[in-house]
């Protein structure tokens, strides 16, 4: 059912951008692979099995992408994902990427929740005695059906809480000359830090303190 | 003055299947962008020595990242190109300045040899203008299957001050090469051409 036809990674370091340089620049990443839509051209009622079949993929593409990045995986502090779908396919299975998508980077990253719980829509946050864990908020997203070069623009937020202002961020991707009709795009993106001259205010990254994955 | 870089972007593009076919093994090919200001930009200048010591410099620098993002020694590299979005305070000679006289030498020491031209485009540009970097053997520029060209971008540059200098270095040809032409395995690589 996954057919790789493609892999693109991409990283770039943003020294400033007409202010300050910041001291050590910041990093930011995507990856994205091209599949086969093995439901181009037609409605699939059932299309779920998918979803279970992404999984491995998921976790190669956020060990992937963290390997292109050249850090190790506690410099991450940003994360998001995207689909664009080929003009054969629809906007739902750019959806079946959500689940096998977040939830490897989130486990690469060290979150301890149980996925089986998440893919029901049964699981809720965690207890907020302290910290349990890493990368408790949810991935954000984004997705379109569109042609091939079509540009996405993947929304980057705090691993730990989603209302860190500081990381509200969107990285660029596209796939030149894909997806072509019968193709999905999948990507996953991650970022080392805040915007490089964040300075709006709001919640800080160092204030996180409810551990819910909000604040 | 060394270049001042702004922001520097590497890209790795793996192909698997094209048409539906394996492609074995797959084709890769790697871009490194750098946004530097341009010092020249807004006025003619007319010696633009500046700009043609940053090519030296961005030569070693993104041919080196292309090799590093492709994981191979430099000898494993089979094809390159050039290319330079000139934001618009600037001229298009100013990319011919950092792409023509001395970008080619340390590109071609992150390769090893590098016998033949390393083919190049430029234009001027505003923000996320994409360039189509051309790309050639690196050894000998008539070997067919390794015509290619790959698309750079930079979603927030060119600025009107700024140039986008991009260098593209593969260990492959085109995915499924068939229309004949000088193969790799015929390459003399002594005049650069065959």
């Amino acid at each position: 059912m996954i057919e790789i036809r493609r892999l693109l990674t991409h990283v770039e370091d943003i020294h400033h951008e007409f202010g300050p340089v910041a001291r050590e620049p910041l990093r930011r990443g995507a990856v994205a692979v091209v599949l086969t839509n093995p439901f181009a051209g037609r409605y699939v009622p059932d299309i779920l099995p998918m979803m279970e079949a992404l999984n491995p993929l998921g976790v190669d593409m956020a060990q992937r992408l963290r390997a292109a990045m050249d850090v190790p995986v506690e410099r991450i502090e940003g994360y998001g994902k995207g689909a664009i779908i080929g003009s054969a396919g629809e906007l739902e299975h750019g959806a079946l990427w959500h689940v096998p998508g977040g939830y490897a980077m989130r486990e690469l990253l060290g979150w301890k929740g149980e996925r089986a719980a998440y893919q029901r829509g049964a699981g809720g946050a965690a207890d907020a005695t302290g910290q349990p864990g890493n990368a408790l908020a949810i991935v954000p997203s984004t997705k379109k059906v569109g042609a091939p070069g079509t540009a996405l623009d993947v929304p980057l937020t705090h691993i730990n809480a989603s209302y860190v202002r500081s990381h509200f961020d969107a990285i660029e991707v596209r796939v030149p000359g894909a997806p072509v009709a019968d193709e999905i795009v999948y990507i996953l993106a991650m970022s080392t830090g805040p915007r490089v001259h964040a300075r709006v205010g709001g919640l800080k990254a160092s204030e996180i303190s409810k551990w819910d994955g909000l604040r | 003055m060394p270049a001042q870089i702004r922001k520097l972007v590497v890209q790795v593009d793996e192909t698997r299947r094209e048409m539906n076919r394996p492609v074995e093994p797959p084709t890769r090919r790697a871009l490194a962008m750098a946004v530097i200001e341009n010092p020249c930009a807004g006025r003619y200048v007319e010696n633009l020595d500046e700009l043609v010591a940053m090519g030296e410099e961005l030569g070693g620098l993104l041919g080196k990242k292309c090799v590093q993002a492709l994981g191979i020694e430099p000898g494993q590299a089979q094809s390159y190109g050039k290319a330079a979005i000139v934001g618009e305070a600037g001229e298009l000679e100013h990319a011919a300045a950092i792409l023509h006289p001395k970008l080619g030498a340390p590109l071609r020491a992150a390769v090893e040899k590098g016998a033949a031209l390393v083919p190049s485009a430029k234009k001027r540009g505003g923000l996320g203008t994409a360039i189509d970097v051309p790309l050639g053997h690196k050894d000998a520029a008539f070997v067919r299957s390794h015509f290619d060209a790959m698309e750079a971008r930079v979603s927030d540059a060119p600025r009107a001050n700024e140039i986008v200098v991009a260098v593209v270095v593969t260990d492959s040809g085109r995915p499924l090469p068939r229309v004949g032409g000088l193969k790799v395995s015929e390459i003399k690589g002594e005049d650069g051409l065959r």
